[in-house]
């Protein structure tokens, strides 16, 4: 049973993934990459790991809602309405992709993978908790200034303004 | 159900990432095949720490730190993105090559 899940699962997240680029509609484009990560969340919840799971199904429901904001702002083409295709170097891609894909399962497949060491905690939330905020804090702290960081220079670059509260098309400064 | 089931979506996600990532001219697809290349990250963390050493909690912190990189990265991408189309009026990659040596 749980089989089955996760090759349907691990198949639909694939397929989902492909449909991202392959339909017209951005925000069509936008929901196939959501979905695809519904389907990852799940595969990580199918995996004990309980907490990982639902984090990744929340957040990425709210990361491409947001996304769709930007992609009806950004994109010529937001409904769907005219088929059009927007790809550079198209065969390219397709052959670099194809032969990572094929470079990587050689490796997954011919790789001697490490016995299993330990076995799986009554309660993985748990230890992950007690990890983050005992020896793996730092990892903690670096997270939360990547995140501050991230804030301050997302503003920064997103804002009309420059430095200085000087508009940024002027050079000399003058309002 | 075994470690190379995962790590074989990991590496399908990975590709069709990489793929959209190289052939898109619009940033903003092309930052959607920068998330899915995170994703398979995901998968195969969550896979290593399941299969591989289930007794201690490494794997699991990894993947926090990748979906959180992946949160990060879609804020910084969106803030290009804006700054670019203010200044240049720039959506493509294409348009982009100022910088280009």
């Amino acid at each position: 049973m749980e089989t089955v899940a996760v090759w349907v699962l691990a198949v639909a997240a694939v397929g989902f993934g492909v449909a991202v680029f392959v339909v017209d509609s951005m925000a069509r484009a936008t929901f196939a990459l959501l979905a695809s990560f519904l389907c990852v969340g799940v595969e990580l919840l199918l995996l004990d790991l309980d907490y990982l799971g639902v984090l990744v199904i929340l957040m990425m429901i709210m990361e491409m809602l947001i996304m769709a904001v930007f992609m009806i702002m950004y994109m010529m083409n937001p409904g769907g309405l005219m088929p059009m295709t927007m790809v550079h170097n198209n065969r390219g891609a397709l052959a670099i992709s194809i032969g990572v894909f094929t470079a990587l399962a050689a490796g997954i497949f011919l790789t001697p993978w490490p016995p299993r060491r330990g076995t799986v905690p009554a309660d993985p939330t748990f230890s992950v908790g007690q990890a983050i905020m005992g020896p793996k804090m730092l990892v903690m702290m670096v997270i939360g200034i990547a995140i501050l960081a991230t804030m301050i220079a997302s503003v920064v670059l997103a804002t009309d303004r420059g430095r200085y509260d000087r508009p940024s098309h002027r050079e000399d400064g003058a309002k | 159900m075994n470690l190379e089931v995962f790590l074989l979506l990991a590496a399908a996600l990975f590709s069709v990432g990489l793929y959209g990532a190289l052939s898109q001219q619009s940033i903003v697809m092309l930052m959607m095949g920068l998330e899915l290349m995170i994703n398979a990250l995901l998968v195969a963390g969550a896979a290593f720490w399941f299969y591989v050493s289930p007794g201690t909690p490494d794997g699991q912190v990894l993947v926090l730190v990748a979906v959180t990189v992946m949160a990060l990265e879609m804020a910084m991408g969106f803030a290009v993105i804006t700054a670019l189309f203010r200044t240049r009026d720039v959506d493509m990659t294409d348009e982009a090559g100022h910088l280009k040596g």
